[in-house]
């Protein structure tokens, strides 16, 4: 080791481009990397690199089905009944990927003794969801078989024309069942099977160092059936938590790309170095939850009011400033043949309208209510934002508090609250990862309301007979839901980083979900030209 | 002195035990579970995974087990970080923290207490005003204060050391020294009361009557005395440096154990936060009953009962 001055020192990430290794910022320190088990974005994004599902990431399309471990398939006239044909590709230890690798994969995820926080995203397929809750003990009962080791053939429970969008999503992925039978078994939550000495993957990527806290590097497989089409010879993810952290190591020449940038430095970093500021959009949508049960916001009027008094606008250009677009829908803007909805408009003065009909012209006699947001200094500006101007339009006082993440969880579940701050990005490019939650009862609906209409529509768009009629029917429930207002969009996402300009074949993607093997990097070449 | 140590080491045991035992409840008692996310669980499921980690047991009984397997060395699994296990977080982190917290701990003592004498015998000088207000500073500069600055002058400035990471002795030098500076600070506060109070009395004025050599004074007589308060705040001062460097470690990027303390707490990682708990106090009984043993050797006034 020698302390090098400003002169001789080559620069980490100079290095790097010149070895074809990524360095990419990850936000926190993965919690596994075991397909079936991970929920969050730090640790599909690694597990991206490591495995392949029948369907592969596109790079920049989200809709196109890119091949995967399928090299074709073909479906019956209703979308219900699928048939994948298998290349011929190998696990990294060597063995044939088969059909029957994804029956035993769909069968763990689904086995109720895993406890796998994603099993319901399979519940398109035929009983999937009585197994996992433990109806039904036979697995041969669930739609999905190995008619021989290329074919897999899966049943759905109805039409599904997006089955493959959804099947693009980790809990999809296949395992190795030798591997995971070899530590702890299909069932076990502990399996050693998906650590750095054990790791076994199908994808372009093989892992190669797992330091805690500090990095997880992968490099090529050379066993991956597309060897030859990968570019990179490697990829160091480093976890960092801190997006101040992670700006001075990408300022230090330490990262080729930030996993995000502090809101508060958009517009400086978009001054001095605009050829890196990256912002795409991103199928998210920031919104509060308003709970039904509680006065006011039992009344449609007041929720109608407090949703049309808010200059998103304003929002997004003084407060958020990340690019972000005003919210006009719950079902973000992006989603092909769905065209988002225009129903939640600024309008001061039909909301002024609204709450003197529910009984409190210029805000009279309004109850003193709360915004609960998570502990976030992001939120917080948010919220003081919202209520500032529901005290200008509407002359009404809301207060702020904040509650630890967990704590909020729970408050918001056991809807203990007025007014909660949330947030849904979606699984999938399909306006149901948007609409199913909000029916009578479901998980993620924690506003309290409940619309037999909306959920007898939910249901109807399960076995609609075309994709345009399908279409028609999320629109009319995201009216109605719109039209009722147990929640109020405030924004869609975007993605914010930096990107140093060598990184090519890296393009905006609608989930962020970027197939690694069509990206290289071009040392010499800083212009940022693909 | 051996009886005086297992003495205290059998009282330290007890103390260990007790700490758990409150944990154990408190970690119980907070809101919020490991397994909550922003997406809803099937009951069905989340049913599934308490029974995996044995939160489906009486609190009773979960005590009990886990009373049982720390006596074995192991706290449990993470509830969080999938095929991990508390000792081996632990067992991983805690040697980069070592490393951190000692070399941290080096550099302020040989920053503060050469400091601290200086401005104790050069009191109203100069040489005490100046190191005493830069010792104040460093107190009052919080460390997310001093990291960020020294990155960005040694890091992204003048390019001479990396900002982040740790891959090797370079590496080590800035987060070091931002943890360093603020303890430098108070053991030269500390050694110069210490000193102050040893010079004030009246044997050094007899032995300074007597025409004693200053430095004989100050070397031979005072230094044992003086050094006391800052060998008590020693034991303190390292088990926060080892455990306490959250924010250092967040701003430099360090794998070590700072991090964990937290990430415990706010994912609910009970085993987790309840091996940290008990690793930190029994840093602390073991570093008080060290400051303890060296205090009686320093001081005849004290004795080993």
């Amino acid at each position: 080791m020698t302390l090098v001055s400003c002169g001789d020192r080559i620069a980490e990430t100079e290095k790097a481009a010149k070895e074809g290794i990524l360095l990419i910022g990850n936000g926190s320190e993965p919690k596994g990397l075991d397909p079936h088990l991970v929920t969050g974005v730090p640790e599909s994004s690694i597990i991206g690199a490591l495995l392949e599902g029948l369907i592969a990431r596109h790079p920049t399309n989200d809709l196109e089905p890119e091949p995967g471990m399928a090299e074709r398939w073909e479906h019956n006239e209703d979308y219900s009944v699928w048939a994948f044909h298998l290349r011929d590709a190998r696990w990294s230890n060597g063995d044939p990927v088969l059909a029957s690798d994804f029956v035993y994969s769909w069968q763990r995820i689904l086995s109720p003794a895993l406890g796998a926080e994603y099993a319901p995203m399979l519940y398109v397929i035929q009983n999937a969801e009585a197994y996992n809750l433990g109806e039904i003990d036979d697995f041969s009962q669930v739609g999905v078989k190995a008619l021989d080791d290329k074919t897999l053939q899966v049943t759905l429970q109805g039409s599904t024309p997006h089955f493959l969008s959804m099947i693009k999503h980790t809990s999809y992925f296949p395992v190795n069942p030798r591997v995971v039978e070899e530590h702890g078994g299909m069932t076990d939550r502990q399996s050693g099977w998906s650590t750095l000495e054990n790791y076994v993957g199908n994808g372009p990527f093989r892992l190669k160092q797992w330091v805690t806290n500090q990095v997880i590097e992968v490099e090529r497989n050379p066993s991956y059936w597309d060897a030859g089409t990968v570019r990179l010879n490697g990829i160091r993810f480093y976890p960092i938590d801190n997006a101040n952290t992670e700006e001075t190591m990408f300022r230090n020449d330490r990262l080729h790309m930030t996993n995000t940038v502090n809101p508060d430095k958009i517009a400086y970093f978009q001054e001095i170095m605009p050829d890196k500021m990256t912002i795409s959009p991103y199928l998210g949508t920031y919104f509060y939850r308003l709970n039904v049960t509680r006065e006011p916001f039992t009344d449609v009027r007041v929720r109608r009011a407090l949703a049309l008094a808010l200059d998103r606008q304003l929002i997004v250009e003084r407060v958020t400033k990340g690019g972000q677009a005003p919210a006009t829908g719950f079902v973000p803007d992006g989603v092909p043949g769905y065209g988002a909805s225009t129903a939640v408009q600024y309008d001061p003065d039909e909301a002024r309208r609204l709450l003197a009909e529910a009984g409190y012209p210029g805000g009279e006699g309004f109850p003193r209510a709360e915004i609960m947001i998570n502990t976030s200094e992001a939120h917080r500006k948010i919220a003081e934002a919202i209520q500032a101007l529901w005290r200008e339009e509407l002359g009404i006082d809301v207060g702020i508090y904040n509650q630890e993440w967990k704590v909020y969880l729970d408050s918001q579940t056991n809807l203990d609250y007025d007014i909660s701050r949330s947030a849904w990005i979606g699984d999938f490019v399909y306006p149901s990862t948007f609409t199913d939650m909000f029916t009578t009862g479901n998980g993620n609906n924690d506003t309290g309301w409940s619309n037999p209409r909306y959920d007898q529509l939910v249901a109807r768009s399960r076995v609609a007979e075309s994709e345009a009629d399908r279409m028609a029917i999320f629109h009319e429930a995201e009216d109605i839901l719109l039209d009722e207002m147990p929640v109020i969009p405030i924004y869609w996402y975007t993605r914010v980083y930096l990107k140093d300009p060598r990184v090519k074949g890296w393009y905006p993607k609608l989930l962020d979900a970027h197939p690694y093997k069509y990206v290289w990097l071009e040392p010499n070449d800083d212009t940022g030209e693909e | 002195m051996l009886k005086f140590i297992a003495l205290r080491l059998l009282q330290g045991v007890l103390v260990l035990l007790g700490i758990y035992a409150v944990t154990f409840v408190l970690v119980a008692a907070t809101p919020g579970s490991p397994f909550s996310s922003e997406r809803a669980i099937a009951p069905e499921i989340l049913a599934q995974i308490e029974a995996f980690y044995g939160y489906d047991k009486p609190l009773g009984e979960r005590f009990i087990t886990s009373l049982g397997n720390v006596l074995q060395g192991e706290f449990g699994p993470s509830a969080v970080y999938a095929n991990r296990t508390v000792t081996q977080i632990i067992g991983e982190s805690f040697p980069i923290s070592l490393t951190l917290g000692s070399i941290s701990l080096l550099l302020a003592l040989l920053l503060g207490i050469p400091a601290g004498i200086l401005a104790a015998v050069k009191r109203n000088t100069w040489l005490d005003y100046v190191p005493m207000s830069v010792s104040m500073a460093g107190i009052c500069l919080p460390t997310f204060v001093m990291g960020p600055l020294l990155a960005l002058v040694f890091g992204l400035i003048l390019q001479w050391l990396p900002v982040a990471g740790w891959y090797g002795p370079e590496f080590m030098i800035l987060p070091a020294t931002t943890l360093g500076l603020y303890y430098a600070a108070y053991f030269a506060r500390l050694t110069r009361g210490g000193m102050l109070e040893m010079l004030n009395q009246d044997w050094v004025r007899t032995a300074r009557a007597k025409g004693v050599k200053e430095s004989t004074i100050i070397w031979k007589h005072c230094l044992k005395g003086g050094l006391i308060p800052a060998i008590t705040f020693l034991g303190p001062a390292l088990a926060g440096i080892i455990s306490g460097s959250f924010v250092v470690e967040t701003i430099f990027q360090i794998p070590g154990l700072g991090q964990w303390f937290v990430r415990a707490a706010l994912n609910r990682d009970d085993f987790l936060v309840l091996g940290l708990t008990v690793l930190f106090a029994a840093m602390i009984v073991l570093m008080n009953l060290l400051v303890d043993i060296v205090q009686v050797a320093l001081n005849p006034r004290l004795k080993y009962d």
